[in-house]
């Protein structure tokens, strides 16, 4: 295929995107194992532009391997991943990328670099992939990017020295640099305290709502996901039992999405 | 705000066991399983597995260090980390070891009638051995386990992942630059090294009997060539190679916490300095070969 025909394809499913008639993640009967242990066993969803996709399930259902799966951190036994149509299943790690600049991804328990305060954390990636941008100009950019979390008061910090909530915080600033188009957040309140859970709710609500990204949310707080997101798929056992709204789930009959209601 | 979108009911397969953490990889068991018979073949197994996914690293980490876009701003910081901060002790090394060699050789050519051939003796042993080897070792050491924990540490947290997720090549910013690093420094180490213990062996034999400097030198050097002096010195970017592409495995393949990252650390040492070794012998061959 030549550039013409390849951009001409970009541009029609930019538009289909646009439009809400095609998805910018879409997830094809993808199979995981390790070892001998199947963690994902023909999972299908997809998201569209602007939508958040909330993934339920008990701890071990694969809830964490299915977006590392996504940002091509894991490769499939099985299935294809297509992101704005593409199959980044086999792509090369300089391929995988390009496609990367357009995804933000938060770590569950945020992966901030160590050795980085917090400004240099939310400028690393602008500093690999916005060489262009003066210093002032990327300095500006991180302020206003931890203004948005809520943040400027800790850009000389390190990350030990602030809370779980506040690296969370500041890995979603980070996940935000580049202006993505696909946001995963890998159990965004884990480990939070109610209050720190709901401001890191409304903030993903915010952020949502001001960049209209497709997101796929993993949790298994079901508060949270229902807060932030418009659909919920629920996983058991490397499957998904069901997909659809809040209250789809809770007219469910099926025994395993009732229990999970019950304890949640 | 949540969307009113149809219910679709997937079938469970109820034969599927409970999905579990992936298994921790095992550390090379050539490392740590005693040596018996039945366990031979695993541990031979093991050491051949090890070998090729060092072969698969290196390629990758050939391939990303050169195509762009280059990581100068941490190839610079890391000729920091590995080079200047290495010089104290493998200048302190170096000097030790001219100290010992000035004393011994003495005591052996003096034993032997050749007192003469003292200031050349200990030129040839520093510049050809003693220098190159005791860089080498003592780089293995500071350097093999401050990389080999650092990027255990990192992969064990999910930096490297993080890295990755941020579409930055992590064999190219992490592994390349270190790795070339130690390749560019250890030359210039090996350097500093010979002229600390050619130095302290100076120093030495003045204590004993004067002894100018420049008669030391010109005596020392007299039969010395080129050939003496830049194949022994650049064999340690071999060294450097080897050090910094065995930490960079060792901790880029790390799994399992704290305890995952001190084996990273030991094997890093262990393995670098073992392969420096093993190294130098057919380094010493070829060098007698090709530059006689």
């Amino acid at each position: 295929m030549d550039t013409s025909t390849l951009d001409q394809a970009a541009t029609k499913q930019e538009q289909a995107e646009k439009d809400g008639n095609a998805p910018v993640i879409a997830v094809v009967d993808l199979h995981k194992s390790f070892g001998t242990q199947k963690v994902l066993n023909g999972i299908s969803l997809a998201v569209k532009r602007g939508e958040t996709l909330a993934v339920l399930g008990r701890s071990g259902t694969g809830k964490s391997v299915l977006l590392r799966l996504t940002i091509g951190l894991e490769k499939p036994d099985l299935g294809s991943i297509l992101l704005h149509g593409q199959d980044i299943c086999g792509l090369a790690l300089d391929q995988m990328g390009e496609i990367r600049k357009k995804m933000g991804f938060l770590f569950q328990h945020a992966a901030l670099y160590d050795s980085l305060t917090v400004e240099q954390n939310v400028a690393f990636p602008l500093q690999h992939h916005k060489r262009e941008m003066t210093k002032s100009e990327r300095g500006d950019r991180v302020h206003l990017l931890l203004a948005e979390v809520g943040m400027e008061d800790a850009a000389a910090k390190m990350p030990s020295d602030i809370s779980g909530g506040m690296q969370k915080r500041v890995g979603l600033a980070r996940a935000l640099a580049l202006e993505p188009d696909i946001l995963l957040l890998d159990e965004p309140t884990a480990g939070l305290d109610p209050i720190s859970s709901g401001e890191i709710d409304d903030l993903v609500l915010k952020l949502q709502q001001e960049h209209h990204m497709a997101s796929v949310v993993v949790t298994h707080d079901l508060h949270s996901a229902k807060t932030i997101a418009d659909r919920l798929a629920l996983l058991n056992q490397g499957s998904v039992v069901i997909e659809g709204s809040f209250e789809e789930l809770q007219k469910s009959d099926i025994e395993f999405v009732r229990e999970f209601l019950k304890h949640s | 705000m949540i969307d009113q979108t149809s219910v679709r009911v997937a079938s469970t397969d109820p034969a599927l066991h409970p999905a579990l953490p992936p298994a921790l990889p095992k550390q090379p068991d050539f490392l740590t399983a005693p040596l018996t018979f039945t366990s031979s073949r695993r541990v031979i197994n093991d050491f051949l597995t090890w070998f090729g996914d060092l072969g698969i690293f290196f390629w990758q980490v050939a391939h990303a260090a050169v195509t762009p876009p280059f990581e100068f701003h941490e190839l610079f910081l890391q000729l920091d980390n590995i080079g200047s901060k290495s010089l104290p002790l493998v200048a302190l090394a170096g000097a030790a070891t001219g100290v010992v060699l000035s004393l011994e050789a003495r005591y052996s050519l003096t034993r032997f009638g050749a007192k003469s051939l003292l200031p050349a003796a200990i030129v040839f042993s520093v510049i050809h051995e003693t220098g190159p080897i005791i860089t080498g070792l003592v780089v293995s050491g500071r350097v093999g386990a401050g990389i080999g924990a650092e990027l255990a540490s990192m992969k064990v947290t999910e930096q490297i992942d993080a890295i990755e997720a941020s579409a930055v090549n992590p064999y190219r910013l992490l592994a390349a630059t270190r790795i070339l690093a130690c390749i560019l420094m250890l030359p210039l180490l090996t350097l500093a090294a010979d002229l600390s213990g050619l130095f302290m062996g100076w120093v030495t034999q003045a204590l004993v009997e004067p002894l100018s400097l420049h008669q030391f030198i010109s005596s020392g050097f007299k039969s010395a060539t080129f050939n003496d002096f830049l194949p022994p010195t650049f064999k340690t970017a071999v060294f450097g190679l080897i050090i910094g592409l065995v930490a960079c495995f060792q901790g880029m393949r790390t799994e399992g916490g704290a305890a995952g990252v001190g084996r990273a650390a030991t094997s890093s040492v262990v393995l670098s300095s073992l392969f420096v070794i093993l190294a130098d012998v057919v380094l010493v061959k070829l060098i007698l070969i090709f530059f006689p």
